[in-house]
């Protein structure tokens, strides 16, 4: 077991594009931590360079006590899953699974018996000898994991682990990796676009753009009270209200707005949405358009006028220039 | 059916038949000839027998030459099959600058330079490295023609392996040599099976080459050999050709037949990333 320092690391590609730039992050060890960000904001890049599959252009990587910035992704003692799966389409399930073990060299009745425990504690026991293409998109992924896992690394990574499932599938899925995750109580961290997957995961999040970090905390620091706009922006399934103020923007999700006698925002009601349980209602205040969110049943008619407020403590200013957190 | 469909039909028809019969007649003087005891040019019921067998396997140089084939082919087939699959993988993951130029310029360059334009200054280069009457050294020639061929069909076929495949098998530890082996090889193997089947193909019915670089008749190839088969009167030997022709025709058959149950000209496919 182990966790992962990474001190001033930048990853510059031949072309120039300064990938991850001059970052610091400390991962603990057992920590089931989330690199969360748009396309291009070098997450990928960062989860590529501690697995050593990108060479670091400045700055170090240590794993547990170990520093690894200049050695072969083999001898890290870490295990990755490829967006892909990277399945090894002509070997069996339990090929795939025992390769770590082959490898290095261990006996071949050792890598079926592997094999088999670790595919039984996935449920994959009975798909040993298919072959990667006769399984569905969650049995690949679990196959995947099981290879990982066979390994027996210091260190899981993993690249997008849901986003080739479907919608349905993917909440399972996710369900199932934390289990996994906190069962062997390995270090892990994990890629995604997607902030929801990255709430619902994670111990802690680090939101990355343009190759640094814009923000590190819990899921909860993070989804109450963003560091900055962009992070205010990228994070929450609605997002959040931003409304120029003088020098400051204030900012605050439209979850915690609510009809009130006076308040904060007044305006006219110009589009409801349904979202299931709740409703998004849409109020054109001047020339701010504010989203809050009323419970079924309560949606306001279309063209009344409406006040909003919220609590003190849910309000958040942003300084205008910076767009960082004033208080 | 206006009559004019009637006689579209009949036309397209008669044609099918002409195109057939250009095919299949050298076929059929193929499998009957050989057995027939007064063989022609002519296709005709044989009056069966199997003299002509007798007299092909006694003729001094039919067998040898066959052998001689064999070896030659299998020589030129394992370097440029090797080789191109080395070059194919190194070619298709190192970025150089001007690399789909080179491989361009190779594959125009290699058609002409082995072909019948430079008969002699290979045949000089050759003689002078004394590898006149050397079937490993006309195997390398012939293999050195195929290979800029073979590397660029084989590229195409690496560039189909996932680069995650590789970069999942070195995170588990893999060397280089093992990546090769265990992931990039089996994926890209029906590339590789296409690629040993063609240069076999390619080297067996080679003519000119061994002609040119093997003197000796004892050397000699089947393909150049068929050329020498006259009776006394200097006309073609019509007991050996037919059967000597048929001999010649099966090893590609039955590589082909092999290639295709053993190791298939198929893909187990991935998933689509």
């Amino acid at each position: 077991m182990a966790g992962i320092t990474v001190e001033g690391l930048s990853t510059v590609y031949p072309n120039g594009v300064r990938a991850v730039d001059a970052l610091d992050l400390e991962i603990a060890d057992g920590e089931l931590f989330a690199l969360l960000g748009p396309s291009g904001c070098g997450k990928t890049t960062l989860l590529r360079t501690i697995a050593g599959l990108e060479g670091a252009t400045d700055g170090a990587v240590a794993i547990g006590s170990r520093d690894v910035t200049r050695v072969q992704p083999g001898e890290r003692r870490i295990a990755m899953v490829f967006q892909d799966y990277a399945l090894f389409p002509h070997m069996t399930v339990s090929e795939n699974i025992a390769y770590p073990l082959r490898v290095r060299g261990v006996a071949k009745s050792v890598q079926r018996e592997t094999a088999a425990k670790t595919a039984g504690g996935l449920s994959l026991g009975e798909l040993l000898n298919r072959r990667p293409g006769q399984l569905s998109g969650g049995q690949q992924q679990r196959a995947a994991l099981a290879r990982a896992v066979a390994a027996s690394a210091e260190v899981l990574l993993l690249d997008e682990p849901l986003s080739n499932l479907d919608a349905r599938l993917r909440l399972e899925a996710r369900t199932f990796l934390k289990k996994l995750q906190r069962e062997l109580a390995l270090t892990t961290v994990f890629v995604t676009h997607d902030q929801a997957e990255a709430l619902a995961l994670a111990d802690r999040i680090a939101v990355m753009d343009a190759g640094r970090i814009r923000q590190l905390g819990t899921p909860r620091e993070v989804f109450q009270r963003p560091a900055d706009t962009f992070v205010a922006n990228f994070i929450g399934s609605t997002p959040m209200n931003l409304v120029p103020r003088g020098s400051e923007i204030v900012g605050v999700r439209p979850e915690y707005l609510s009809a009130a006698p006076e308040g904060l925002f007044t305006g006219e009601v110009s589009i409801v949405e349904n979202l299931g349980v709740t409703s998004l209602v849409t109020l054109d205040c001047g020339d701010d358009q504010i989203g809050y969110i009323v419970p079924e049943d309560e949606e306001p008619a279309v063209g009344t006028t409406v006040t909003v407020d919220a609590p003190p403590t849910r309000v958040l200013r942003y300084d205008r220039e910076t767009g960082l957190l004033v208080r | 059916m206006s009559p004019l469909w009637i006689v579209r039909r009949i036309g397209f028809y008669v044609l099918i038949t002409v195109v057939l019969a250009f095919f299949a007649v050298p076929m059929l003087w193929l499998a009957s000839a050989p057995f027939d005891a007064k063989p022609g040019l002519g296709l005709r019921w044989p009056d069966w027998t199997l003299d002509n067998v007798a007299t092909t396997f006694e003729h001094p140089y039919t067998l040898t030459s066959l052998v001689n084939s064999l070896v030659l082919c299998v020589i030129a087939t394992v370097v440029t099959t090797v080789l191109a699959a080395l070059a194919a993988y190194a070619l298709s993951r190192v970025r150089i600058p001007g690399r789909d130029l080179l491989l361009y310029l190779l594959l125009l360059l290699s058609s002409v330079v082995t072909g019948t334009a430079a008969m002699v200054p290979i045949f000089v280069m050759m003689l002078q490295l004394g590898l006149i009457n050397s079937q490993f050294g006309t195997a390398l020639v012939i293999a050195g023609g195929m290979l800029p061929a073979a590397i660029f069909i084989l590229k195409d076929f690496m560039d189909a392996v996932p680069r995650s495949y590789e970069e999942s098998a070195r995170v588990f530890g893999a060397s280089p040599r093992q990546v090769l082996a265990h992931v990039v090889l089996p994926v890209a193997r029906p590339g590789v099976a296409t690629i040993f089947v063609w240069a076999f193909v390619n080297a067996w019915g080679n003519f000119l080459l061994p002609f040119l670089l093997l003197r000796d008749v004892g050397q000699q190839p089947a393909a150049v050999l068929l050329r020498t088969l006259y009776d006394e009167g200097g006309s073609a030997n019509l007991t050996v050709i037919p059967v000597f022709s048929l001999l010649y025709s099966i090893p590609v058959v039955v590589l082909y037949l092999f290639v295709s149950k053993r190791y298939g000209f198929r893909f187990h496919g991935g998933i689509k990333s």
